[in-house]
C-alpha cells in the first residue's frame, strides 16, 4: 500500500483538470529511455505480514530486555519511564517538522527552550542549542567552533575521550588546515591498574592550541584531575571542551564550574533504549561569549503582537539557510524528538530524581567493585570513578564475554577494540538496573568462567 | 488553551515524578567515594509530579500543527503521511533494545536489516553502494562531498572549487565550505533550469564537482541533466545530487542512470520516517562503484556462510561519521515502509506526488504567479499573488492559511524567486483535501485584494499570534533561570 488515496477515477478527473491525457506526460522531462524502470523490489506486504517479517528479524537479535547488561561506553541501559514514550507517540510532536511557523509550533519551540534550559542547568553553561546528531558530532562541532573562534591550528584531545567521538572529530576536521593531536593520558601500573597521566597533554598546550578536548568522567569511567590542565589551557586562551554524561552530572560538579568553554555529550540514554546506537542526540552548551558561533537551531523567548509570551527560532544569522557558505555549520535537521524525550524524562526525574538516579549508578558500581572477585579479576582503577570502571581479566575480555552471554549476561566493552594493550580489560558499566542481584549473577558467572 | 507556563513554573520543592529502585543498603554513599570538591552543590531542574509532566507536555503538544492535523504542504520537506506500523516495528524490543557494541553474532537480525535496506535503496536509485550512517541529509552531503574530495586526492588532484546552482538549498554551499571548497554560483536560465552555458564557462581543472538538486528546488526536472553530468565528467569533476526531492522520481527513474555520481536521500522525506519536530532524520548516501572504497566505516558485509558482520578494514574510507550504524530506529521505519509499499506502491509514490502537485498548479495559476510556466514535478513554486492590495506579501498569505487550518507552504525559498511560495502536497493527500486547500488559497487571493487586513492580522486562531523575532534576536532569552520573570 502506498498510502496514496486517489483512485483511478480521481486520477482521471485530475488529469482532465490539468489538461493532459496520461500521467506519463507529466514525466516528459525525464529522458524516455530511462523512464519507468523495472524495480527489483518484492511485491507489497500487508501490515500483518510486514510486522511478522520485522519480528523475525528482531528475534535474531539478543535484546537487552532479556539480558543483564554491563555494557555502556556511552550507551547506557537505563529504564526510561512509560510516560516518556506515551508522550512521544503524540502525533503533534512526532509528525511536525522544524518550527518554521512559530504560531502553530509553540509546543515544539517551548520544548526546545526547556531542553536548552535543562542542559544549561546540568552543565553550568549559559547557552545551549536544540541538539546535534549525537555526542560525536557535538564534539566535532565544538572543535570546529573553537578553530573558528581562535583561528589556531592545533586541536588537542585526551585519548580518554570516547574513541568513537575522536574518530568522528577526525573525519570532520580532516578537510581543515589543522592538526588533530591525540595525547595519551593514562598509563598502566605494574600491577595492571590504569592510572592517570595528564602530563603530556598539559605540556602540549601552547599558544597555537585552538582547544583541549576532555571527557568527564573519562572513557574509563574515572574523574580526571584536570584543574592544572584547564588552568594552563585558559592561560593561553585555548577553548576547553568537555564531553560529559548527563546522568553523571546528577552528582558531579558541572563542566561550567571547572572551567569549560563548551560542554557536549549524548542524551540518548535519557530518551529511550539504545536503538543500536541511533537516533541519539548530542547536546551542545557554551558560554555567552560564543553564543553567536553556536551550530544548529536555538529557540528563544519573545512576545507576540498582543504581548503574550511565545517562542521562536532565533539567532538564525549563524545558520546555513541564511549564511550559506559562511554558516557556522551545515546542520539543518537536528534530533528534536530525542531531545524532547530527554527533556520529558528530566522533567519527571527533576532535581531529586536525577540526583538519586546518579547515586544509584555510583552506588551499584562501587558496591560491585567492592565484592569478592574471582581469581584473576581485579578492578583496575586508581582515581575516583562514577559508574564505570576497567576490569582486568585473567584472559582476553572477548573470551570472558563469550561465556557470560551463555548465562544471559552482556559483559562490559572489550577495551582491546581500541587499545591493543588492553585486550584483557573490559569496561564494566552500571545503571539503576544492575543492583545487588545482577552483581551477584555477574560475579558467579565470572567464577564459573575461569 | 492554557497559558504558556514553563515546566519550571510548576515546581514545588521535594516532588519527583519517577519511581526509582531503592538503593542497595550495602552500597556506599556518593560522598564516601567521590571527593567533595568534585560534587555539585545544586541541580537546577524542575520538581513536579508525573501527572504535572503529562499535562504540561500534552498541553504543549496541543499547540503544535502536525501532519496528522491536516495538509502540511511544506515544499522541499515532503510532509507525507507517517505510517503507524513503522512506529510499531521500530519499537520491537529486538530492534530497539540492542546496544551498538554488542558482538555481531548477537545482532544478526539488525545487520541483515541494514544489508537488505542498502540493497533496496540500491534497486530504487541504481547506485552500486550505499551507506546508512548519515544522521540527516546535511550529514549525507558532508559524507558525499568528503568522498569526492578523498577520491580526487587519492588520484592526485587537489581541486579547489565546487559549483552550486543559485537555486540550491543552503546546506549545499555550507557543506562545500565545510569540506574546504570555494563555492562558485551557477545561474538559473529562463526555463528554471541550470544555465548550461554558464556551467561550461565555469568548468575547469579546479572544479571538484557540482552539487545539483534533481528535480531542482523550483520543482522542475533538469531536462539536460545527462549533458550536465557529461560536461562535468569531461572536466574531471563529479556530480553530487541533493536527494531532497527524490519523492518525484521514486519508481520513475534511477538517478544513477542519469550520470550522477553521489546522492543522499532524506529518509524522513521520501521514505516517510517522521520529522519529529525537527529530527531525527536519516540520510542514506548512495555512490557509484568507482567511489565505493571511500564510504564511511563500519560497513555491513555478508559472509559466504550467510552471516553478517561489521567491518572497518577499508583503508581508503573517509572514516567514521556516526557513533554506530546511523539512525537505526529510522532505518527500521524506512525498511518497513519500503517492504509495505513494494514495487507497485513505490511507483505510485512518484506518480501521485507529481499528479497532485500539477493539479494544484493548474487550479491556482490564474491567481498566483507561477515562477516558471510549465509542468512541474512533485512541487510547484509561485512568485506570490498576481493581484493584491499594496503591502501584502507572501508572508501574509502564509499566515492567513493558518486561519484556514492548513500549514503554510515553504516561503521565500528558493531565494531566486521573489515572494516565493513553494507548495508540495505529496502523494498522500486526497483530491478532496487538495480541493479544500485550493478553495482556501483562492479565497485568500480575493481577500488580499478586497480585505487585506484579514491577511495582515492573521493568524488570529492560534495559541499566540505573530511573534516579535527581532526582539528575540536582539535581546536573546534562550534559557530559564531561577530569577527569570514568570
Amino acid at each position: 500500500m502506498s498510502y496514496a488515496p486517489n483512485t483511478p477515477a480521481d486520477r482521471d478527473r485530475m488529469l482532465a483538470a490539468i489538461g493532459v491525457d496520461s500521467v506519463e506526460r507529466l514525466f516528459a522531462d525525464i529522458p524516455e529511455s530511462l523512464r519507468g524502470p523495472d524495480l527489483d523490489v518484492s511485491p507489497p506486504l500487508a501490515e500483518v505480514e510486514v510486522i511478522g517479517h520485522l519480528r523475525e528479524l528482531a528475534e535474531k537479535n539478543r535484546d537487552l530486555d532479556h539480558l543483564t547488561s554491563f555494557l555502556g561506553a556511552g550507551w547506557y541501559d537505563h529504564h526510561v519511564p512509560a510516560f516518556v514514550d506515551q508522550l512521544l507517540l503524540r502525533s503533534e510532536f512526532y509528525t511536525a517538522y522544524t518550527p518554521y511557523q512559530p504560531e502553530i509550533s509553540q509546543g515544539t519551540l517551548q520544548g526546545i527552550y526547556e531542553f536548552q534550559s535543562m542542559i544549561c542547568g546540568l552543565t553550568g553553561m549559559d547557552v545551549a542549542n536544540a541538539s546535534l546528531y549525537d555526542g560525536g558530532s557535538a564534539v566535532a562541532e565544538a572543535i570546529n567552533m573553537a578553530i573558528n573562534a581562535t583561528r589556531r591550528k592545533t586541536v588537542l584531545m585526551a585519548d580518554t575521550v570516547d574513541p568513537v567521538y575522536r574518530a568522528i572529530a577526525a573525519t570532520y576536521t580532516e578537510p581543515r588546515d589543522v592538526a588533530l593531536r591525540t595525547v595519551k593520558t593514562w598509563s598502566m601500573r605494574e600491577d595492571g591498574v590504569l592510572v592517570e597521566a595528564l602530563g603530556a597533554l598539559h605540556d602540549a598546550v601552547d599558544e597555537d592550541t585552538a582547544c583541549v578536548v576532555l571527557q568527564r568522567p573519562n572513557y574509563f569511567g574515572w574523574i580526571e584531575d584536570t584543574s592544572a590542565l584547564i588552568e594552563r589551557a585558559r592561560a593561553v586562551k585555548a577553548v576547553v571542551v568537555i564531553a560529559a554524561d548527563p546522568v553523571a552530572l546528577g552528582v558531579l560538579k558541572p563542566p561550567g564550574e571547572i572551567g569549560a568553554d563548551v560542554a557536549v555529550g549524548e542524551v540518548r540514554h535519557l530518551a529511550g533504549p539504545p536503538s543500536f546506537g541511533g537516533p541519539g542526540a548530542g547536546y551542545f552548551a557554551t558560554t555567552k561569549a560564543h553564543m553567536r558561533r553556536v551550530p544548529g537551531r536555538i529557540a528563544g523567548q519573545t512576545v507576540d503582537v498582543e504581548g503574550k509570551r511565545g517562542f521562536v527560532l532565533t539567532l538564525q544569522a549563524r545558520e546555513q539557510h541564511i549564511r550559506r557558505e559562511r554558516a557556522s555549520s551545515n546542520i539543518c535537521t537536528n534530533q528534536a524528538l530525542v531531545a524532547l524525550a530527554a527533556t520529558i524524562h528530566l522533567a519527571g526525574l527533576g532535581r531529586i530524581g536525577l540526583q538519586r538516579l546518579a547515586e544509584l549508578c555510583v552506588g551499584n558500581a562501587h558496591a560491585c567493585a567492592g565484592r569478592d572477585w574471582p581469581d584473576g579479576f581485579s578492578v583496575a582503577v586508581e582515581r575516583p570513578y562514577v559508574r564505570e570502571f576497567p576490569l582486568k581479566c585473567p584472559k582476553p575480555a572477548a573470551e570472558v564475554n563469550a561465556s557470560l552471554i551463555e548465562r544471559n549476561i552482556l559483559g562490559g566493552l572489550e577495551l582491546g577494540r581500541f587499545w591493543d594493550e588492553l585486550e584483557d580489560y573490559m569496561l564494566v558499566a552500571f545503571t539503576e538496573k544492575t543492583g545487588a542481584r545482577a552483581q551477584t549473577g555477574l560475579i558467579d558467572a565470572l567464577r564459573d568462567a575461569t | 488553551m492554557r497559558p504558556a507556563h514553563l515546566i519550571y513554573e510548576y515546581s514545588s520543592t521535594g516532588r519527583s515524578g519517577v519511581a526509582l529502585p531503592q538503593p542497595d543498603p550495602d552500597a556506599p554513599m556518593v560522598s564516601d567515594v567521590i571527593p567533595a570538591d568534585e560534587l555539585r552543590a545544586d541541580l537546577p531542574l524542575p520538581e513536579v509530579s508525573q501527572n504535572d509532566v503529562m499535562r504540561h507536555y500534552v498541553g504543549l503538544s496541543q499547540k503544535n500543527f502536525c501532519i496528522d492535523t491536516d495538509m502540511y504542504p511544506l515544499g522541499s520537506c515532503t510532509m507525507k503521511y507517517n505510517p503507524k506500523v513503522n512506529e510499531v516495528t521500530a519499537r520491537l524490543p529486538g530492534l530497539a533494545a540492542i546496544h551498538p557494541w554488542q558482538p555481531d553474532a548477537q545482532v544478526q537480525g539488525a545487520l541483515e536489516l541494514l544489508y537488505e535496506l542498502e540493497r533496496l535503496i540500491s534497486a530504487i536509485t541504481g547506485f552500486a553502494a550505499i551507506t546508512l550512517q548519515p544522521a540527516a541529509g546535511a550529514q549525507g552531503e558532508f559524507t558525499g562531498m568528503m568522498i569526492i574530495r578523498a577520491h580526487l586526492l587519492h588520484t592526485g588532484k587537489r581541486r579547489s572549487k565546487v559549483l552550486i546552482p543559485d537555486s540550491a538549498h543552503g546546506t549545499n554551499p555550507a557543506t562545500a565550505a565545510m569540506c574546504g571548497y570555494d563555492v562558485v554560483g551557477i545561474p538559473t536560465d529562463e526555463r528554471g533550469e541550470l544555465d548550461v552555458n554558464a556551467l561550461e564557462a565555469s568548468l575547469d581543472d579546479e572544479v571538484a564537482g557540482i552539487m545539483m538538486t534533481v528535480p531542482n528546488t523550483l520543482g522542475l526536472f533538469e531536462s539536460r541533466i545527462e549533458r550536465i553530468c557529461e560536461l562535468t565528467h569531461d572536466a574531471g569533476g563529479y556530480v553530487y545530487c541533493d536527494g531532497a526531492n527524490m519523492n518525484a522520481m521514486v519508481g520513475w527513474v534511477r538517478p544513477a542512470e542519469l550520470g550522477i555520481d553521489v546522492m543522499h536521500l532524506n529518509l524522513h522525506k521520501t521514505f516517510s520516517t517522521p520529522h519529529g519536530g525537527g529530527g531525527p532524520g536519516a540520510g542514506a548516501l548512495c555512490v557509484t562503484g568507482e567511489l565505493e572504497p571511500y564510504l564511511p566505516t563500519p560497513k555491513v558485509v555478508r559472509n559466504e556462510d550467510g552471516s553478517f558482520e561489521r567491518r572497518d578494514d577499508f583503508p581508503e574510507s573517509i572514516g567514521r561519521l556516526h557513533g554506530s550504524a546511523g539512525n537505526f530506529g529510522n532505518l527500521v521505519r524506512t525498511y518497513t515502509y519500503i517492504r509495505s509499499l513494494g514495487d507497485s506502491g513505490l511507483r505510485e509514490v512518484g506518480e501521485l506526488a507529481v499528479l497532485n502537485a500539477n493539479y494544484l498548479r493548474t487550479k491556482l495559476s490564474d491567481l498566483y504567479e507561477q515562477a516558471y510556466d510549465r509542468t512541474c514535478m512533485h512541487e510547484v513554486v509561485f512568485a506570490g499573488l498576481k493581484d493584491s492590495a499594496d503591502g501584502i506579501h507572501t508572508l501574509d498569505v502564509a499566515k492567513r492559511l493558518i486561519d484556514f487550518g492548513f500549514h503554510p507552504p515553504t516561503i521565500y525559498f528558493p531565494l531566486i524567486v521573489g515572494e516565493a511560495l513553494m507548495i508540495e502536497p505529496t502523494e498522500t493527500e486526497s483530491v478532496e483535501t487538495l480541493d479544500r486547500f485550493v478553495d482556501a488559497m483562492r479565497q485568500i487571493a480575493h481577500e488580499a485584494r478586497d480585505e487585506p487586513d484579514l491577511l495582515k492580522e492573521a493568524p488570529t486562531s492560534t495559541p499566540v499570534r505573530r511573534l516579535d523575532e527581532t526582539r528575540a534576536a536582539r535581546r536573546p532569552n534562550v534559557r530559564w533561570t531561577p530569577d527569570s520573570p514568570g
